[in-house]
């Protein structure tokens, strides 16, 4: 198929989700994995996904290494998601150095499981997502390749959110910033997770306040429990209200 | 039951009234965003066809349920810690607001947009509040569960720079989801409370304040969508009337609010044909915008009497830097009286014109996030004439008047317009005083300080991997370092002093980040540039003093490429987790964003926080050593040109500033 095909195939595309910004937006350029499968970026691997884009390079050993290491990990988090609903794409900014077996070397040195997939393709449809994906309006940044290596990109087809975060970075954080392109949680789940959340805090809190209130005893400026009373300013506060409104 | 017979008197009083009855709009159904194809322009609009909108006033209720010391998570609040000190400062007042979705029109000519906002309006309402009266506002989460696109409907709202305890100072990872509410406590106290009871010390008075969205990631784009209004709080100085016989100590500046007090809140859109907003991407705003709006209109008109106003600018962001100016009909230049810089009253007035031969006097640079109070004086100008307010950049108008407004002024530059209607209907009041406050002496914490924290803000990958500056190859850092809201990258003691060393990217990559801190208001010390001499490679640092605007106390200190600024700060009275981080949205969003937290102590030296994969970083905050120390000069050699008390001020002491006024400019 050539580049035409596709472009006419985004207009006649009508399985995509009802709030997705389509193949006109994404682009359908076609890609490589690392298991030498043809790939269109819409149409096989951003449609009715969730998905976590990054860029690298295999020979990449100043930032990469520690990015590609949290990904690895991410994939634990993800779970049994990974490859069923969330996929995992790393696109290589090196595609005349990167070929399908040697991106498949790289992937599986790095314990990428199925459902992460190690990509490659021309240099221009490369680029052309790369821009749509992680342009920041400063050629500075947007042409260094370094750059690339911090970035991550984490997209919700079925409902167009976006989000991103940077890399290196502890796994728990890039799957906390997954969640919030997922559909929002029923309101008792949610409900249950903010009691959760106030336990935490309370067991916390029943370290910190002593201490907080021994260090105030101490520096003698006591708690006042008494309610404080202020006529005056409460007065001047009408006067306000009705001068303003 | 209302325990404070006080607040019932008011709230009865106001909601008794009618024009003050404040009703939620209906919740629009969300139409689809326009992604695709980007719009070049928004649709043309003529210039001053609609009124400035002044938001309404907040208006106090009573809560149901009734606001507790611990979260009431039972009935629906998010979690959070105890207020602190909630006793001591019991809410007298009560507010309810709703952050929900609305169409809001930002221009007859383009169908209304699709907004989110505080009680449905953008911008929200305006609070109106006093020194002394402690109040608590409950944000309840309305936004949509099935949002698509750009913004997030998880929210948290950051007072900005409120005296807040760390639980109500909407920490960006202190979000709720929809169908939550959060009670924020706003003691409306000054700093130093702990050692000045009960409400602290007054020349810690701050009076321009803005509320907004903080959920880290989404600020950018929940902004964008319009979540943020205005917050003021008066005293006895700053009362927000001008007429006589308040006391000696009343400044007596225009007012009162909505009349010859108004609130400009700047901010730049891209609307797509169908009125929506345009979003670059779903998470990311436009950087290349066409269309300035005030009070979410697009280039309106304020008609003026000739007599004395003051403005409260704001840029609201998300990323333009603004630089106005003012001219009158015949195109001449205007003088715009400048006040208070982040709602800090200036020691004394500053003069800002476009020929100003001050650089940093040479028309109004305002950076995202700062506030100038300013005095516009119409007095002498023409009935029946306009003055227009400029930015530097032109927008798009499409069908402009011809010829140019006035000679020499661009439509396209001009943000909005004042028509002179004609004189006051009772004589001006108002007073702008050749002195306006003492600075609070610091010299006692300056001798005590803990030391020097420095915080490298940068926008690339710096140098080789190891890099101290940037370990980590983070595109937007600060230390090399990136949010985490469970990691505190510093920890001050409570009580404890020092200096801030807030340092751009050397070499500086062409971005300025305007540096906000939370908790409490700084003093800058020192502005640096650094430069390097082509041929030697010798690095110079520059000491260029502190300019007019930033003579008082800030909250955002702007650097530029190959700046720095160093301030002075101190951390009081509340207790938990607060940030450091770029105001720029899409910085900030982007994490350049850190946690630091006010703790019993002691202050951390340098903290290692330990990366996944084991990595210790080795470019956090450090105390007395920069992380680029070849080019920190030793902090003492710089401790003369400190300015710890301006000239004039020392004598001028605590408390009330009674007789300060010296010559009044009438
Ligand atoms: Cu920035």
């Amino acid at each position: 198929m050539n580049r035409r095909d596709f472009f006419t195939c985004h207009v006649a595309d009508k399985s995509r989700p009802a709030a997705s910004l389509g193949p006109g937006y994404y682009s359908n350029g076609v890609f490589r994995t690392h298991e030498n499968k043809p790939v269109r970026f819409y149409d096989d691997l951003i449609k009715g996904k969730i998905s976590i884009i990054n860029f690298m390079y295999a020979s990449c050993d100043k930032y990469c290494p520690r990015s590609i290491a949290c990904l690895t990990k991410l994939q634990d988090l993800l779970g049994d998601h990974l490859g069923r609903d969330m996929f995992m794409y790393s696109f290589t900014l090196k595609p005349d150095e990167d070929t399908p077996a040697k991106l498949a070397a790289y992937a599986k040195g790095n314990g990428a499981r199925p459902g992460w997939l190690f990509l490659t393709g021309s240099e221009y449809d490369l680029t052309s997502i790369r821009f749509k994906l992680f342009r920041l309006d400063d050629p500075l940044l947007d042409f260094s390749v370094d750059i690339h290596a911090s970035m991550l990109r984490i997209i919700n087809d079925n409902n167009s959110r976006w989000t991103s975060w940077v890399l290196p970075d502890p796994p728990r954080l890039i799957r906390e910033a997954v969640s919030w392109v997922e559909p929002t949680k029923p309101f008792a789940v949610r409900v249950r997770e903010n009691a959760e959340l106030q336990a935490a805090i309370d067991k916390e809190s029943v370290i910190s306040a002593p201490k907080r209130a021994e260090f105030k005893r101490a520096h003698g400026w006591p708690e006042i429990t008494a309610k404080y009373e202020n006529p005056d300013g409460m007065k001047k506060l009408q006067t306000l209200f009705h001068a303003g409104a | 039951m209302l325990k404070a017979s006080a607040a019932a008197g008011v709230v009865t009083m106001l909601t008794s009234r009618k024009t003050l009855a404040q009703s939620l709009p209906p919740i629009p159904t969300q139409p689809p965003d326009c992604a695709a194809p980007a719009p070049t322009n928004s649709p043309a609009t003529t210039p001053f066809v609609q009124a400035l909108p002044i938001p309404p006033v907040a208006i106090p209720t009573i809560l149901n349920p009734f606001p507790t010391l611990a979260a009431d998570t039972a009935n629906g609040e998010a979690a959070r810690a105890n207020h602190q000190d909630w006793f001591q400062f019991f809410p007298l007042l009560q507010y309810n607001v709703s952050v929900q979705p609305t169409m809001h029109q930002f221009h007859p000519q383009i169908p209304p947009t699709y907004c989110w906002g505080y009680n449905g309006i953008y911008p929200g309402p305006t609070f109106l509040n006093i020194y002394g009266v402690p109040v608590v506002v409950r944000f309840h989460n309305n936004l949509p569960v099935d949002n698509i696109g750009f913004g997030d409907n998880n929210h948290t709202t950051h007072l900005h720079n409120g005296h807040t305890a760390s639980e109500s100072d909407g920490f960006a990872g202190d979000y709720w989801s929809p169908g939550l509410f959060k009670d924020h406590h706003y003691p409306n106290v000054y700093a130093g409370f702990n050692e000045f009871p009960p409400l602290g010390d007054q020349l810690e008075a701050q009076h321009t304040y803005w509320y907004h969205d903080h959920r880290h990631s989404f600020t950018a784009t929940n902004n964008y969508r319009g979540i943020n209004g205005m917050y003021l709080i008066y005293d006895d100085i700053d009362t927000g009337f001008e007429f006589p016989g308040q006391g000696p100590q009343a400044l007596r500046l225009p007012g009162p609010y909505g009349i010859y007090d108004i609130p400009l809140n700047f901010t730049d859109k891209l609307f797509c044909a169908n009125g929506e907003m345009f979003a670059t991407a779903p998470d990311a705003v436009p950087g290349g915008t066409d269309k300035f709006c005030v009070n979410g209109a697009i280039q309106p008109y304020f008609n003026v009497q000739t007599r004395k106003y003051r403005f409260r600018f704001l840029n609201s962001g998300p990323a333009r830097i603004w630089t106005f100016n003012l001219s009158d009909n015949n195109g001449n230049p205007v003088p715009m009286t400048v006040v208070t810089t982040d709602g800090n009253l200036l020691p004394s007035p500053v003069e800002v014109i476009s020929t100003s031969s001050v650089p940093t006097l040479t028309g109004l640079t305002v950076y995202v996030s700062q506030r100038y109070d300013v005095i516009i004086d119409f007095t002498n100008a023409t009935p029946g004439t306009s003055w227009y307010l400029t930015n530097v950049a032109a927008q798009f108008v499409g069908n402009a008047p011809e010829p140019e407004p006035a000679p020499g002024v661009n439509i396209g530059n001009v943000v909005m317009a004042f028509n002179i209607t004609g004189p006051p209907p009772s004589p001006d009041q108002s007073q702008v005083p050749e002195v306006l406050t003492t600075l609070p002496n610091i010299s006692k914490p300056m001798a005590n300080l803990f030391g020097t924290r420095v915080w490298n803000f940068n926008d690339d990958v710096v140098g080789a991997e190891g890099d101290p500056a940037n370990p980590t190859g983070k595109v937007f850092n600060v230390n090399g370092l990136t949010f985490d809201p469970n990691r505190a990258d510093a920890t001050v003691q409570q009580g404890s002093s020092e200096t801030w060393l807030i340092r751009n990217r050397f070499p500086g990559t062409g971005w300025t980040h305007p540096v906000h801190i939370h908790l409490e208001e700084g003093r800058v010390l020192d502005r640096r540039n650094i430069t390097v001499n082509p041929t030697t490679g010798v690095i110079t640092i520059n000491s260029q003093g502190v300019p007019p605007l930033e003579q008082g106390r800030r909250d955002v200190y702007p650097i530029l490429p190959n700046d720095e600024v160093l301030i002075f700060l101190q951390f009081r009275d509340w207790f938990g987790k607060y940030m450091i981080h770029c105001h720029n949205l899409g910085h900030e969003d982007g994490l350049m964003l850190v946690r630091w937290d006010v703790t019993t102590g002691p202050s951390s030296t340098v903290t290692s926080p330990v990366y996944s994969d084991g990595t210790p970083n080795t470019g956090n905050g450090q105390v007395n050593s920069g992380a680029q120390p070849n080019i920190t000069p030793a902090l003492t050699a710089l401790a003369p040109t400190f300015n710890l008390n301006p000239p004039g001020t020392s004598k001028l002491n605590r408390p009330g500033l009674k007789g300060s006024k010296k010559g009044v400019k009438a």
